[in-house]
Order: C-alpha cells, then structure tokens, then sequence
C-alpha cells in the first residue's frame, strides 16, 4: 500500500521518534506585548515543519528564540539531551537563512560560505572542498569568487543558503526567506528548497505567512495566531479537518456555516444535513470543491440527509481554469462558494448538493486570552 | 530645462568664492615663497629657491616638522583609542542613555576652543589643580613641571579637543554597519569578540580612516595649543608660520612653509579618500 495517500497519510501522524527540538511551554514578551503565550512544540528529525501565521503572530520571535537572537521569558528549549534556551547563539548547533540575506558585504560568495567553518574553527584544508560542495548544491560555484553587491537576490538567497547548510546544522532555521523574490522565482524555488531538504537530509523548520507555500512544502505545519499555537498537523489534516474557523479559513478558502444541530441533523438557512455529535449552535466549514451540482433531472430516490441540497441563484461566476469559482446566492442572502469543474455558463436558479461528511465542525473561538 | 539666469545665479557665487578665498590667496602664497626679505626690510620680488633649501638645511625647521608629525599622529592615536571604543558602546550597547552619552561627546564642541585650552593649563600648571592634588596626596613633594609647556600638554589638549571629531564619523559608520549582519555572524558560530574583529571592524574601517584623518590633519595644522601649554619644547610647525608673517616679518619663508604643510596635508587627504572608497566598494 505505497500509494501517494498512504505515504501522506503516514507523514500526518505525529513523529513517532524522539523529537530533534522541542519547544515547551514557551513565552515571551515584549514590553507589556505578550507575543508568544504557552507554546509547546516537538520536531522531528528530517522533518520539514512550517510555521506560518500572519504578521505580528510571533512566528519569526519564535524562530528567534531557537536561534538564540531572543532570550525567553518563560519555557524551555531542548535539543536532544541538550538545553538550548540558555547557550548563546554562537553555541547552538542551528544554522539560519535571514530574510534579508545578511550576507556579508565585504567578503567574496566563497568567503561568506566559509565564514561558519573558519568561525568554528574547521581544518583550513577541507574548508575549500565543502565551500565549493555548498556552493555546488546551489549552482553557484561559478561565482564563488564574485562580490555579494553583483549578485541579483535570488542569487543571494541561494548563498545564504549555501553558507547555512555548509555548517551541517542540526535544525535550518528559514525566515520567509522567499517573500522577497518575485511569483516565478519563487515558485521555482520552492521546488528546489523542497529537494535539497530530501537530499541532505536536515531538518527545515520554515517560517511563512504564505499559506500556499506552506502546503507545498511542509511535512507539517503549526499555524500561529496571535501568539497562540492555533493547529498543527500534515497539511492535508488541517485542511481536510481544521479544528477552527480560524484555521479553516486561513489555509485554503471555506464557507463557514452557522447550523442549529438537533437530533443529528443540522440545519443552517435552508440547508439541512446530518451531523453527529452534540447539539447546540455549531461552526461547520465546507470545502468551496466539496460541493457539485445536481444534474437537471436527477430523482432522490429516499430521503436522505447524508448528502444535503440546495438551491440558489449565481451571483458571479469567476472562470479558473480547470476550476470555476462560483458564488451561490441561496435564499436569505447566505452566500456559499463552490469550486465546480467545467461547469459551462450557468444561469438561473440551480440545484447544488454536498456530503453531509464534508462539512467539518470546527471551533469558533479564537485564542484564549 | 533651467534658463541661463538661473545657471549663471547657482554657478556664479561659488566661482566668486573659490577665486578670491582660495585662488588668489594660494597664488599670492605661492609667488611669496619664492621671493625674498632685503636688509631693508622689504620683500623683494626677486625669484629664487633660498626659501626652500633653508627649510631643507636648517634643522630647527626639519626638527618641529617632525614634532608635529609625532605630535599629530600621537593625538591621532589617542583620540582613535579613545573615540573608537566610545563610539562601539553608544551604537552597539547604550540603549537608553544613547542620546544622553552622544550630547555628552557633542557638548565640549560648543565651547570655545580658547576656554578649553586655557582649562587645560590651569589643570596642568605649576599651581593648578593636579600638582594641587598631588601635593595634598603626598604623593609628590613639589610640583611637577613636565606637566604644562611639553610636548604631553599639547597632546592631552589637542586629544581632548580632537576627540570629538574622530569620533564622529567612527559613529557614523558604526550606525550604518546592519545589525543583522552581527546576527548571523553570530549565528554562524562566531563569539562576539570574532564577530567584531571580522564583521564589526573591516565595514567600520572607512569611518575609523576618517576619524583618523580628522584628527591627524587638524593636530598637524594646530597653532593655539602649542602657544597655550606647548612651551618651547612644545612648539610646533604652525608656530613657527605664525612668527614668520608676524613679529620675525619673515613672509617668504613663512609661505613656503605653508605650501610645504599644504602639500602634506593634500596628499593625506587624498590617499586616505582612495583607500575609504574602495574599503567601501570590496
């Protein structure tokens, strides 16, 4: 059973091995600005684990904590067996790609990747031999004698990567290292960064407020909300089972529906389906692709609610390429999106229908405060 | 496009004020040096080179030549030593008192330059204050003399006075030196004492060259210190300029002194401008 599914479906449960960095209880502050609150997090060794929130969600702090720019106010940091939180940033076995770069300005591309292996203090003969390996995994070893300002930036990203990797850390620290590089570049690069993860086989803890990016590349992800640890999962857990409106909405696009659940059955506006679990007024997310129209003259044979209609008019029809994005006006102005392939031009008022088990009840609350 | 009033309006004035603050008195300076004073005590407008073999032969002018060079690149020294390290603590460390502590520098610079050189030598004095203090602490019995009138006088003034502007553009290059950058040095394994001797110091360099420029250059060409607390032991290159267009009425000899200091001077500052910029540019 080697399928892509079951491999993905292997990579979503949590680490069973002994976490490489783990991350507990953590918290810091800023002034009176409570920025990270009780966060506790393990990672794997060779994982590629995504934290991704939006500005201000404290994902870079928390990158800054690891690697040692930040001092905790609360919590610990662990690698293996050994206490980071309290090593200076020199110490620890991390290695980071800024979001600027930071590349050395006033040494060549060599010297810059070298720059870790003199600073630890490497043997001078087989300095040149891993400079010029890094550069290579790269492709860059054709500028290694060039200066930085010569360099376009996604030239400079690649030796900012070079000159982290060269070093062997234990964990990579990225810090949106792509924001700054245009959609084309980006994506190529997204590509790449994913492959060399495979091949060298560290650990890349990747810091994003792109959540396309993230289920591209991640193993998993930790989503952050105002320094909360809002989910963490595969990608395809939290998109296919987000635990909250917030999560739902923030990876992927969704409808959020407000349902009256009763006797198993959840009513929200004019459409009605069935949901176990207690009843009460409940949050459900569905899917925009979940969705599909019911042929012109399909008969419900029996009555039955796992699967929900309902019918609306087409307020605006985007066409997206193997997918058109439509929006659904049912009856009292409740607007539902839906993801339909080639449905061709569409008009009128139209029968739509979904699997009472893709609505996924998620919490409406935000973080605790 | 601009009309050719206003061309002429925006060009005109600093055409004016180069020619006749610069051109004119540096030509007049020049012709001078050649020239000569008869027994009459007239100059004489007859070309020669007398002025610049004497200043080759005689010694008392090689002699404070020198001095002022050594005197020049001591508070050069001392005023990097001192403003270097200032400077590394007000831009890397002082968080708070940062504004405090960069007034603190600035401050002396408002007072006059007089005041200060007179302050110096009534610290320094046969019966100021620091032979008072060493008096009173029996630590000597009669005052010390070395102190005021010596070549150390017109450094430990000129230091204290030339501080400030060495400090300044270090400064100002330590502000611009990103922070990020000692980040991922540090990030890189390197301690902090690395970070600085490899990050910190070469992209401070062209700051550190013209603090060090400033300071040399401004001692070198320095008369009222060595008159103040120099003595004669203490006099120094501009001195001996000022008797010359003065009481020893020694104009010729006086100006090829100048354009010699001039010439001196020029090459530094060219020299050491090459060198900043391509520190900038590598």
């Amino acid at each position: 059973m080697n399928t892509p599914l079951a491999q993905a479906a292997a990579s979503a449960r949590p680490p069973a091995q002994e976490p490489l960095l783990s991350i507990r209880v953590v918290e810091k502050r800023f002034g009176r600005r409570m920025v990270l609150r009780g966060i506790s997090l393990n990672v794997a060794p060779g994982e590629f684990l995504t934290i991704l929130g939006e500005s201000g969600s404290g994902k870079t702090t928390l990158l800054r904590l690891i690697a040692g720019f930040e001092q905790l106010d609360r919590g610990e940091i662990w690698m293996g067996a050994e206490r980071l939180d309290h090593l200076p940033a020199y110490r620890r076995q991390v290695n980071t790609v800024f979001q600027s770069y930071a590349i050395f300005p006033h040494l060549t591309v060599f010297e810059n990747v070298a720059y870790g292996l003199r600073a630890k203090g490497a043997p001078q003969d087989e300095i040149p031999s891993r400079v010029n390996q890094a550069l290579a995994m790269v492709k860059m070893e054709e500028f290694a004698q060039s200066s930085p300002s010569r360099l376009s930036g996604g030239q400079q990203q690649r030796v900012a990567l070079a000159r982290a990797l060269v070093n062997r850390p234990r964990v990579l620290l990225l810090d949106e290292p792509l924001s700054a590089l245009d959609a084309n570049l980006r994506r190529q690069m997204q590509i790449e960064l994913k492959s060399l993860q495979r091949e060298v086989g560290i650990t890349f803890l990747f810091v994003t407020h792109d959540q396309e990016e993230a289920m591209a590349l991640s193993d998993r992800i930790a989503l952050l909300r105002e320094g909360v640890l809002e989910q963490i999962g595969s990608p395809r857990e939290i998109y296919g089972h987000p635990v909250t409106a917030y999560a739902a909405q923030f990876i992927g696009q969704t409808n959020l529906l407000r349902a009256e659940v009763r006797d198993g059955i959840a009513q929200a506006g004019a459409i009605v389906w069935r949901s176990f679990g207690p009843p009460g007024l409940m949050m459900f997310s569905l899917r925009p692709e979940c969705i599909r129209v019911v042929p012109p003259h399909a008969l419900r044979l029996t009555p039955d609610v796992s699967v929900a209609r309902f019918r609306g008019s087409i307020r605006n029809q985007t066409f997206g390429g193997a997918m058109d994005l439509l929006e659904i006006d049912c009856c009292n102005s409740q607007i539902i999106r839906a993801r339909i392939p080639d449905p061709g031009p569409v008009n009128g008022e139209v029968e739509f229908e979904f699997e009472a088990k893709d609505a996924t009840r998620v919490r409406e609350t935000g973080p605790e405060n | 496009m601009y009309s050719r009033a206003y061309k002429a309006a925006v060009t005109i004035p600093p055409l004016v004020w180069v020619v006749a603050f610069l051109l004119i008195p540096y030509t007049t300076l020049f012709c001078y040096s050649f020239w000569s004073v008869s027994a009459s005590q007239t100059v004489v407008h007859n070309w020669n080179l007398q002025n610049y073999v004497k200043l080759v032969h005689d010694p008392i002018y090689v002699t404070v030549l020198l001095r002022s060079m050594m005197i020049a690149a001591c508070v050069m020294t001392c005023a990097l030593l001192l403003g270097y390290p200032l400077a590394y603590y007000l831009s890397f460390y002082a968080t708070k008192r940062k504004d405090l502590l960069y007034q603190l520098v600035i401050i002396p610079l408002w007072a006059s330059y007089l005041v200060r050189g007179y302050a110096w030598k009534t610290i320094l004095g046969t019966d100021g204050v620091l032979n008072g203090l060493l008096q009173f602490l029996h630590i000597t019995h009669r005052p010390v003399e070395f102190l005021l009138y010596s070549p150390f006088a017109v450094i430990l003034t000129l230091t204290h006075i030339y501080t400030p502007f060495a400090f300044l553009p270090i400064y100002a290059s330590l502000e611009h030196v990103p922070r990020n950058l000692v980040e991922a040095s540090h990030d890189l394994g390197a301690s902090p004492w690395a970070t600085f001797r490899r990050v910190v110091l070469p992209l401070s360099l062209p700051g550190a060259i013209a603090g060090a420029t400033f300071a040399f250059v401004l001692t070198f060409g320095d008369f009222l210190a060595p008159l103040l607390v120099g003595g004669n032991s203490g006099i120094m290159i501009a001195n001996i300029v000022a008797s010359d267009f003065g009481a020893a009425f020694q104009w010729p000899i006086g100006a090829a002194i100048s354009l010699c200091m001039l010439l001196l001077v020029v090459t530094i500052l060219f020299s050491t401008e090459r060198l900043e910029r391509r520190l900038k540019l590598s």
